[in-house]
């Protein structure tokens, strides 16, 4: 939605000034609208800077790129990079939590901000809801650092859940160090910090809904169930999709920062990810040609969940992120 | 009795669908207040109750501020503080200043290459460079080792300028014309037209800023190498995950250091305070401004 509309049109040809415009010379124009390129400047000069000579910069991906040796010294080695990343198993572990990430991530943590916002609707008293909606949109705000500290302080080894059932006689398990539940709570911290801010589009979707389909369907009998499977559902799915899309899209980033804070705990085996990957792979272990094909193939396949997510989202007749 | 919410025509609620509901409620705000509960409790706690507790405490029977003390009177800490508010100001200020700049910069339709400049911020929400590319950048341009890195790279978001831009462009026409017809110029409509009416969009999207620039952790450990410079979170990383606590403040005679749990959580509580300052501002604008900024683009 908010792509497809803030696209340049092609034709907003009835401006007024947009005809005038056409018409002065060059020169005028440039005169007139000089102080609004000004202005653009810093913006485009920093966008320039830090994204489009970078991306340009990511042809070292084919190079065995020496820090001393710089882009111009540093030698061209054709795939070599892209074949020692697909021979090295640590990519394709790197690869596969984040396909389990992002599997777990789609399944537990998606429907929550749906389910919470059908019921935060259902709150009639506006002081319980405003209560509830400033609490659950608070955590979105905090740093990973603090979240991780939270968890360690509640479910740590030594936190109050562990204290708890050790006091009552139970036996203790380490949640925050435990490779074999990590994505799990990986997950579940997901939940806690983002589930409440994400209820907030989904409330606007509902919010749009024509409060009249649900007093006539009240009406014809539909009890709360019923209004809720054929009124609020089909009320916010292109909402749904759309986030589902943004979501797809975004399959191969899984919370760099909150998984590269717990990655000692647990160990690589379980915690890397493909961005916890080009980290460790170029800027602490120097591989720079590797880390930067693996970084460049991430962003290339990514380009093309989104394309191809479209593609599904228009197949079912539903408007996308962009139009056809 | 009706509630302000609920319409006529539903009749009234079953009673146990209303208890259920208010418990779910009530287990999902519990779920999200317990932890700072815990954090804030523990760190006014004495070393006594936290010894008797194991480690935690739910209310603190005697309050001591022993934890905060110590905090602010150690160096590093005090310092990292000084440099986190320093770096959250200094670029949540340039980052405006471009974001609000651009923004108006391409608010019109039919000026000179607009549409390319506009494509050209736009593209970036497509697609990004990698961290190496980026980070490799920063170095050749000897930002390695700066605050400049932690302010610059990331400053200017096409996804900000949008909202902006879509705000402005809300303005009526006829402001801007008869402000023409006065003789007023680009920059003059800027500062006296355009920057009164938007402050509210300006205040969201800097609050926006300001949030991340202080929770920031991966920048400082990417680009900094020495300690000293470390901002906030990534020194209570290193004392509270990482339990590498230095009592800074032990060479006083006499003193006795507060337990290091509550120094920890006294750390968590500060990195939070500023969030929790800054949340009702976000709150009152953030739901509607935004939504309606983006969507209108």
């Amino acid at each position: 939605m908010t792509l497809k509309q803030a696209l340049p049109r092609v034709a907003p040809q009835s401006d007024e000034t947009r005809q005038t415009s056409q018409k002065a010379p060059f020169l005028a124009r440039l005169w007139r609208d000089a102080p609004l390129l000004v202005m653009v400047a810093p913006a485009a000069i920093v966008l320039l800077l830090f994204t489009y000579v970078p991306l340009l910069g990511s042809v070292i991906a084919w190079m065995d790129y020496v820090p001393f040796l710089g882009f111009t010294g540093s030698d061209w080695v054709g795939w070599d990079n892209f074949t020692a990343l697909f021979s090295d198993p640590s990519f394709w572990t790197a690869v596969w939590n984040t396909v389990q990430i992002t599997f777990l991530q789609l399944v537990l943590f998606f429907p929550v901000p749906i389910l919470l916002a059908v019921l935060l609707n259902t709150v009639a008293l506006p002081v319980a809801k405003k209560f509830v909606q400033s609490v659950i949109y608070l955590p979105h705000f905090l740093s990973w650092v603090i979240i991780v500290a939270l968890f360690q302080q509640v479910l740590g080894g030594a936190g109050i859940v562990n204290r708890f059932l050790i006091t009552h006689g139970l036996s203790p398990f380490d949640v925050m160090s435990n490779p074999d539940t990590f994505k799990l709570l990986l997950t579940t911290q997901a939940i806690w910090k983002d589930a409440g801010w994400g209820t907030i589009i989904f409330l606007a979707a509902i919010a749009a809904i024509d409060p009249g389909l649900y007093e006539s369907a009240t009406m014809d009998g539909a009890g709360a169930w019923g209004r809720f499977w054929h009124i609020t559902l089909p009320g916010m799915r292109p909402i749904i999709v759309l986030m589902l899309i943004l979501r797809l899209g975004d399959s191969l980033t899984v919370g760099f920062e909150q998984i590269l804070l717990q990655r000692d705990a647990v160990g690589p085996g379980a915690a890397e990810v493909l961005d916890t990957f080009v980290y460790y792979n170029g800027v602490v272990d120097g591989n720079w040609g590797t880390a930067t094909a693996a970084g460049l193939l991430k962003g290339v396949v990514s380009l093309f969940l989104v394309l191809a997510a479209n593609k599904l989202a228009h197949r079912f007749g539903e408007e996308g992120v962009y139009k056809r | 009795m009706s509630l302000p919410g609920r319409p006529v025509w539903l009749g009234k609620p079953k009673p146990v669908a209303v208890a259920l509901k208010a418990l779910a409620l009530v287990l999902i705000s519990a779920v999200v207040i317990f932890p700072f509960l815990t954090v804030v409790s523990t760190s006014l706690a004495t070393k006594q109750q936290i010894d008797e507790n194991g480690g935690y405490v739910l209310w603190p029977t005697k309050i001591s501020f022993e934890a905060y003390y110590q905090i602010f009177n150690g160096t590093q800490v005090a310092r990292s503080i000084v440099i986190s508010v320093g770096v959250t100001l200094v670029g949540t200020a340039f980052s405006l200043f471009c974001t609000v700049l651009a923004a108006y910069g391409l608010s019109r339709r039919g000026s000179l290459f607009q549409r390319g400049l506009l494509s050209f911020v736009l593209l970036t929400l497509l697609f990004g460079p990698g961290m190496i590319p980026v980070y490799l950048m920063v170095k050749q341009l000897g930002m390695l080792n700066t605050y400049w890195s932690l302010i610059i790279p990331g400053a200017v978001s096409a996804f900000n300028i949008v909202i902006v831009r879509g705000f402005i462009q809300g303005i009526p026409k006829e402001l801007f014309d008869a402000a023409r017809i006065d003789g007023a110029g680009e920059w003059r409509i800027l500062w006296s037209i355009v920057l009164p009416l938007s402050r509210a969009v300006i205040a969201v999207v800097g609050l926006f800023l300001a949030v991340g620039y202080w929770n920031n952790y991966f920048g400082p450990l990417l680009y900094l190498n020495d300690t000293q410079m470390w901002p906030l979170q990534l020194v209570m990383r290193t004392f509270v995950l990482q339990n590498n606590v230095t009592s800074t403040a032990a060479s006083i005679p006499g003193y006795v250091a507060p337990p290091t749990q509550s120094v920890q959580m006294a750390l968590v509580a500060i990195a939070t305070i500023p969030i929790l300052c800054v949340y009702p501002f976000l709150t009152k604008h953030m739901s509607k401004g935004m939504l309606t900024g983006a969507i209108k683009g």
